[in-house]
Formats: C-alpha cells, sequence, structure tokens
C-alpha cells in the first residue's frame, strides 16, 4: 500500500442552477488575459448539448484520454513514439475554431461615432487580430438550448440511445436538460501528464494538484490533445500551455477555489481523499465493466488504523489525515456511494465526482400521452388546467425511474461508462432521502414505505439526515474542509526565504513575455 | 580580400560559437519562460502542415547529412568515389532540400498572409526565415551547378572545421572557393550565431528522453517518507525529491 492523499471534488448537480458565477469568479482571476480570452478553466455546460470546445466528448474526433491495449493503458492521441512523430504538427490538435474566436465590441463607436442617418452600432472585433467578426461561436453559446437540432442532437452521449428515445427526450413537452459545470479533474491517471514530452506537467506529491510548470512548457501542445475533456489550454499568446491551479495559492492559505467559494447554488464540495497509488496502473487498465468498482476500491478508508499508519509511514502530515476523515467528498462518494466520475471510460481516473441529477430525471408528466394532454393545454392562457405536468410523489416509490424524462442511459453514458443499474442506484438513493425528509417535515408518507425504500439503498434514517444536512444546509466549513497546506516544507525549500522576496509571490521572477 | 576572410572564416566562427554557448546557456537559465517552440497551430492548423512537415523533416536529414559528413569525411569521400552512388546521396539530399525549400515558402507565406498567424509573429521570425531561405538556396545552388558538392563538405569543410574547433584556423582551402559557397558557410555560422536570439532555440530541448520516462510524474517538495521521520535529524539541507 502507497498511501497518497488527494484533494478531491464532489458537484451535486441536484443543485447547480446553471448561473456561470463560478465561470465568471475563475475567469476574472485566472484568465483574463491576452492568449488566454477563450479559455475557461471552469464552464458550466447545458445538458444534453455539445458543450466546450464543441462534441469534446467525441474521442473519435478528439483522440484524448488512455486506450486499453494489452493489458496496460496508452495514449489514444498523442504519447511516445506517436507523440515524438507527430510533434512537428499535431494531427489532432484542437484549433481556436473548436472552442470560438474571442471577440469584444466598438464600444468607443458609440460614444466618439460622427452624425449619421443610421444608429450606431457597437461592431464585433475579435480579440486575436482586432478585426471585425461574424460571431458564430461564443462562450456557453449553447446555453439552455436543449432539444435544438444544432447542439442537443449532436449531444456524442447519445450513442446507445434509440432514435425513437432520443426524440422521445427532444418533444417540448418533455424536453429536460441540466447543468454540467466542469473543471479541471485532477486526475490520479492524468492523460495531460503521460503526454508532456517535456515533462513539464506533474502531480504535487502532497495534494495530487495537476499543474503545468510554465518555464519547462515547449509548446510541443500534446497535452490539449490527451486530456481527454480538454482541460488544458494552449495559450497562443505566450506559447504556453495552461490549465486549472485548483486555486492552489488560495488552497494553502485555507480558502476554497474561487469557483467553489463564489458557487451560488452551493453544489461544490472539497475535501481530502487517501488513496492507494500503488494501484493505479492496474486500475486504469481494469475491464470496463470493473473500471468504477476498482476506481471506489482504491479510496482507503481514513479511520482504519492500518491505512493511518501506513499514510504516516508515507509523510502525510496528521493535520491531512484528520481532514480526510472529515472530509465531504469521502461521505459522498464512499460512505453513501452517492456521487460518480464524469465519463470513467477515458481511464484517467478524475478526482472530481458529481451526484447526477434527480429533478430532470424523476419529475414524470403524470400523463405521458402527450397526445391527450394537447387537448388539455388552455389555448390561451398556455397552462394545463389537469394537473398533469410534474409528478414526483407517487406509490411505487421508485416506480418511475424507468420512465423518467431524462432515460437513465443518457446519465449512464455520461457518468457510469453505460451501466444504468448503478444510476439508478444513485437516484434511488437521492429519492429516498427525499422520502424520509418528507415523512419527518411534513408525515404525510406511509411510514413503512418510507423505511422499506431506505432499507432498499442501505440507508438509514441517521445517513438519510447527514445526506439531507450536507446537501441544504451545510456551511462553509462543512462543504471545504481544506488541510493545512504545510507550504513551509515548499518555502523551506529555497532555504534562505530572502530569495522570495521581490518575486510575483510564486516564485516567477521573470516577465511573462512571449519568446521571440 | 584576405582581411575579409579572415574575418567571416575566423573570426566569424569563433564569435558565432562563442554567442551561441553562452546565449544558449544563459536564455535556457534566466528567461526559461522564453524557451518554447511558440507552436502557431493552434490559431492555424492547416497550411502549417505542409510548410512544418516537410520542413522539418527535411532539415533533420540535412543537418544529420551534414553531421554525418563532419564526423566521417573519408568514407563519405570513398562512398562517392563511385558515381552512381555519388548520384545517389545527390539526389536524396536535394530532395530533402526541396522539402525545406517548399516547406519553407509555405511557412513564409502563412506568415506574412494569415491575419491570425500575423498577431503572434514577430520581426525575428521573418527574419530567421529569411535567413533559412537563403541558407537552402545556397546550399541547392551548390549542389546543382557545383557537381561535388557532397564530397565538398567531408574534404573542404570538415578539415576546415576541424581546424576552428583545434584553435589552429586554417582557411587556405576555404578561401579557395567559388562566392556561393562561402555564403552558404557564412550563413551557417550567422545561423548559429542568432540561435539563443531566436525561436530556432526549440530543437536544443527536444524532448527525446521523453521515449524511456515513466507516463506519470508526481513531485513532492520533500522526500516524503524522510521528511517526517524521526531518525531524520533537521537541517536546511532536508531531503529534496524535486
Ligand atoms: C529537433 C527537432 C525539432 C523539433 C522537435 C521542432 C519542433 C517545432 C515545432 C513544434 C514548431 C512549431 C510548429 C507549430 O507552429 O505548431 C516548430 C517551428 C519551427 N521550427 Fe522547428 N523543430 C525542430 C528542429 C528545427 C530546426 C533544426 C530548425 C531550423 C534550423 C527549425 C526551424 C523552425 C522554424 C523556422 C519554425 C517556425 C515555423 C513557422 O511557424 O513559421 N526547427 N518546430
Ligand atoms: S482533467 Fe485533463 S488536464 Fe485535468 S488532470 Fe485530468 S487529464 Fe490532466
Ligand atoms: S456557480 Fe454553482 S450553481 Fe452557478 S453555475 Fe456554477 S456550479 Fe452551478
Amino acid at each position: 500500500m502507497d498511501v497518497r492523499s488527494q484533494i478531491s471534488m464532489v458537484f451535486h448537480l441536484d443543485k447547480c442552477i446553471g448561473c456561470h458565477t463560478c465561470s465568471i469568479a475563475c475567469k476574472n482571476i485566472w484568465t483574463d488575459r491576452k492568449g488566454a480570452e477563450y479559455m475557461w478553466w471552469n464552464n458550466v455546460e447545458t445538458k444534453p448539448g455539445t458543450g466546450y470546445p464543441t462534441k469534446w466528448e467525441n474521442q473519435d474526433i478528439y483522440k484524448g484520454g488512455w486506450e486499453k491495449s494489452m493489458g496496460k493503458v496508452r495514449l489514444r492521441g498523442a504519447g511516445k513514439a506517436k507523440g515524438l512523430l507527430n510533434i512537428f504538427h499535431n494531427p489532432h490538435l484542437p484549433v481556436i475554431d473548436d472552442y470560438y474566436e474571442p471577440f469584444t465590441y466598438k464600444y468607443l463607436n458609440l460614444i466618439e461615432s460622427p452624425e449619421e442617418d443610421t444608429q450606431v452600432t457597437a461592431r464585433p472585433v475579435s480579440m486575436i487580430t482586432g478585426k471585425p467578426i461574424d460571431i458564430k461561436m461564443g462562450p456557453n453559446w449553447d446555453d439552455d438550448l436543449s432539444g435544438t437540432p444544432d447542439y442537443a442532437r449532436n449531444d456524442p452521449n447519445f450513442k446507445n440511445l434509440s432514435a425513437g428515445e432520443q426524440e422521445a427526450m427532444f418533444q417540448l413537452e418533455r424536453m429536460s436538460m441540466f447543468y454540467l459545470p466542469r473543471i479541471c479533474n485532477h486526475c490520479l491517471n492524468p492523460a495531460c501528464v503521460g503526454s508532456c514530452p517535456s515533462r513539464a506537467i506533474y502531480k504535487r506529491g502532497e495534494d495530487g494538484i495537476v499543474l503545468i510548470n510554465q518555464k519547462v512548457c515547449r509548446a510541443w501542445r500534446m497535452c490539449v490533445t490527451a486530456c481527454p475533456y480538454k482541460k488544458s489550454y494552449y495559450n497562443w499568446g505566450t506559447g504556453k500551455s495552461e490549465k486549472c491551479i485548483l486555486c492552489y495559492p488560495r488552497l494553502e492559505s485555507g480558502y476554497a477555489p474561487a469557483c467553489m467559494h463564489s458557487c451560488v447554488g452551493r453544489i461544490r464540495y472539497l475535501g481530502v481523499l487517501l488513496y492507494d497509488a500503488s494501484q493505479i496502473e492496474n486500475v486504469a487498465a481494469s475491464d470496463d465493466e470493473d473500471l468504477i468498482q476498482k476506481q471506489m476500491d482504491m479510496i482507503l478508508d481514513p479511520f482504519d488504523p492500518k491505512v493511518i499508519a501506513s499514510a504516516k509511514k508515507n509523510g502525510i502530515a496528521d493535520s491531512t489525515i484528520k481532514a480526510a476523515q472529515q472530509s465531504p467528498t469521502y461521505k459522498f462518494i464512499k460512505e453513501w456511494g452517492m456521487a460518480l466520475p464524469l465519463h470513467p471510460e477515458y481511464r484517467t481516473l478524475p478526482m472530481l465526482f458529481y451526484v447526477p441529477p434527480l429533478l430532470p430525471v424523476m419529475a414524470t408528466l403524470a400523463d405521458n400521452d402527450v397526445e391527450s394532454q394537447k387537448g388539455t393545454l388552455n389555448p390561451i392562457s398556455k397552462f394545463w388546467e389537469r394537473a398533469t405536468k410534474y409528478d414526483t410523489t407517487n406509490e411505487h416509490i421508485f416506480g418511475t425511474i424507468d420512465d423518467a424524462r431524462m432515460p437513465l442511459k443518457y446519465l449512464a453514458n455520461l457518468f457510469s461508462n453505460g451501466d444504468e443499474e448503478l444510476i439508478k442506484e444513485t437516484i434511488k438513493k437521492l429519492m429516498a432521502v427525499r422520502l424520509h425528509r418528507r415523512d419527518v417535515t411534513v408525515g404525510d408518507l406511509n411510514k413503512e414505505m418510507v423505511a422499506e425504500s431506505l432499507k432498499e439503498v442501505g440507508l438509514n434514517a441517521e445517513m438519510a439526515d447527514a445526506i439531507y444536512y450536507l446537501t441544504s444546509l451545510a456551511k462553509f466549513d462543512d462543504r471545504f474542509v481544506i488541510p493545512p497546506a504545510h507550504r513551509e516544507q515548499a518555502i523551506e525549500m529555497s532555504e534562505f526565504t530572502g530569495d522570495r522576496k521581490g518575486s510575483a509571490g510564486f516564485g516567477f521572477v521573470e516577465k511573462p513575455a512571449r519568446g521571440l | 580580400m584576405d582581411t575579409l576572410n579572415n574575418f567571416f572564416f575566423i573570426a566569424l566562427p569563433y564569435i558565432a560559437f562563442l554567442v551561441f554557448l553562452i546565449g544558449t546557456i544563459s536564455r535556457y537559465k534566466s528567461q526559461k519562460f522564453k524557451v518554447s517552440s511558440l507552436s502557431s497551430q493552434f490559431l492555424e492548423g492547416k497550411k502549417l502542415f505542409w510548410g512544418s512537415i516537410p520542413f522539418h523533416f527535411g532539415i533533420l536529414i540535412l543537418f544529420f547529412g551534414h553531421l554525418v559528413a563532419f564526423l566521417i569525411p573519408k568514407s563519405i569521400i570513398l562512398w562517392n568515389s563511385e558515381p552512381l552512388r555519388l548520384l545517389f546521396l545527390e539526389i536524396s539530399s536535394f530532395i530533402a532540400a526541396i522539402c525545406v525549400f517548399i516547406g519553407l515558402i509555405l511557412l513564409y507565406i502563412r506568415r506574412i498572409t494569415d491575419d491570425r498567424i500575423k498577431m503572434v509573429t514577430t520581426k525575428m521570425d521573418i527574419f530567421v526565415e529569411l535567413l533559412l531561405l537563403f541558407q537552402i538556396f545556397t546550399g541547392m545552388y551548390t549542389a546543382v551547378f557545383m557537381r561535388w558538392g557532397s564530397s565538398w563538405f567531408a574534404s573542404v569543410m570538415s578539415p576546415y572545421l576541424k581546424s576552428i574547433f583545434t584553435f589552429s584556423p586554417d582557411i587556405t582551402t576555404v578561401s579557395a572557393m567559388p562566392l556561393l559557397f562561402k555564403l552558404h558557410v557564412i550563413g551557417a555560422f550567422v545561423i548559429i550565431l542568432m540561435v539563443p536570439f531566436t525561436r530556432l532555440v526549440h530543437f536544443l530541448v527536444y524532448p527525446l528522453d521523453y521515449i524511456w520516462k515513466p507516463y506519470q510524474q508526481v513531485i513532492w517538495n520533500w522526500n516524503k517518507r524522510k521528511v517526517r521521520s524521526p531518525k531524520t535529524p533537521w537541517s536546511i539541507h532536508r531531503p529534496k525529491n524535486n
């Protein structure tokens, strides 16, 4: 056992309201610079939708992530010989048009234009060339456009859904969507690290944050291809790649990352996980069916004395072990088994987990027969006179899951490598907690049924209350359990702290200007 | 004429090699952020393909060709003693040269016409590409119109360069060469001289070690096992891990 600690995250999708506050917080701090305008280290996608960059999930186009070959994993589009041969021109590199060409408007025109017969406009200009452009794409271009032919229907996650099922999802009455906020997953088997020929990308041992050393990056641009989540970005201005740094300067001083701190829906949780690093290679190369289970098994119980002993032997600080024991993410992921990784089939072992959304899935139309409903719609007020819209309570407990509005298969393609049972299990848990809480607060449900539903998903009243607390009431310190960073060790490395005087704070004294 | 020859074939090479050495080392040490291949593929990929691929594969073949001729000149002369083999060598290197030439022209056109690429083109980029064009042109001219091109490197340049590296410069043979050949040699020294100030530094950091290094890389501040072990005595020099 080789115990390491990892800062992990859980996003509770039921709570995301799609406000993009997280993206803006991140943009303002980190990527509001030349060459980085197009980067959204944090972005929020509408699902179903094509995402950012367009169709990033389709690895037939982007060739990201690892693939299994002869009992091992190898990079699909970059890596070793392939990487070095393609170094002069990387055939799988997305170009800026796959994201969008950053633009601004000529606002000054509005003020300084001479008097004219026509209305003055602020024309859009490209932030690369400064010339007027026709905007074809922008950040969140497909926001809320679930059901549209250009976006939702091109979602790669429909791959296993029948044409009928897809059509059903796009019917206006049944249309549903949810938001998927994404940041770098700070993976255990990061493809970006594996693909970097100059070894500029590394995982920090102490907390597992994946960083790109800006002084070592040589713009071989393999990481952009390799990261299946497209979370490593090329800065065309400086000629260096950049990615989410999990706000490590904030984490080190005890603050939550900016996206998490600002999250309006309070959907984000951050905490330490202890895991067994000796298994990384094995787990990454395991069979499709076992992938998630094995990834979960790698995560160790921080209360187990054996785990604690080997953690200590490995130099993990007591304070970090304590943080692991209080970690909200450990509870969601392991104790309650409610959080799943996004696209585990890319085999990077992501450390950002998602609680799948219940609402758009579960809320069914009481009367599924859309035809008959058409007649009941009041033509003027556009209102259904019969209460046929949403129905979340029913006698069959979990009866509605199977004919949910968002097919389970779709969620399974996102979060469990197609395993619908696993999705069903987590959805049932979410449902059971709701039933339990309704029983506690309203008390109009059949007590036996509530107890049975909890039992069926392996929860008890106490756990359900804890889930409820962490989901709905949790305060800042419950949601973010940040271990002390022990930066004194890093500072000591420079032996004489005076070395750092006058530097930019991150040991960067040189002006980060483009080379010649 | 002698002063000129002395300047271009004795002074220039020494200046070039000295500047190259000091310049690249100091750029690597103190301006590491600026050591990059400055890829522009992200802004424009298709035209780059037709330029960059022939250019780079061609130039690497030519580079190693020159290197071999420098290191084992006798074998090259021996090889060339048979007309057929001479022809083979000349033709194959000429194909590489054509690749470089065409590739470079495409790259240059891309640099000066593409709106996006213009935004990431410095004066130095233009200078480098013109310099390389000049170099490849003089090289090809030598190859086509002077039929001993490939042997010349072995018989003339090798001894001359050796004399430079052993600090006993002997320029009698080089000085007697035709003008275009001389320009090719001078161009080479200028390129070497300019490496530290241009994007050319990128080929010095070719990541060959990637082949044998493991995929994953984890860096600790200190040696993680030793740093908290009570047996490790505290000192300023704690066990490092990176
Ligand atoms: C050792 C192997 C080399 C490697 C791995 C390499 C790699 C690269 C890469 C990745 C680029 C950026 C291409 C892009 O825009 O995406 C580049 C551009 C360039 N390289 Fe190399 N290179 C090598 C050798 C050389 C040599 C020997 C020369 C010339 C003496 C050279 C001259 C150039 C020039 C002029 C460009 C700019 C092309 C342009 O965008 O207009 N390279 N190289
Ligand atoms: S999400 Fe992508 S960039 Fe982040 S660690 Fe994983 S492979 Fe690397
Ligand atoms: S700030 Fe929170 S609620 Fe708003 S979009 Fe981001 S993750 Fe969702």
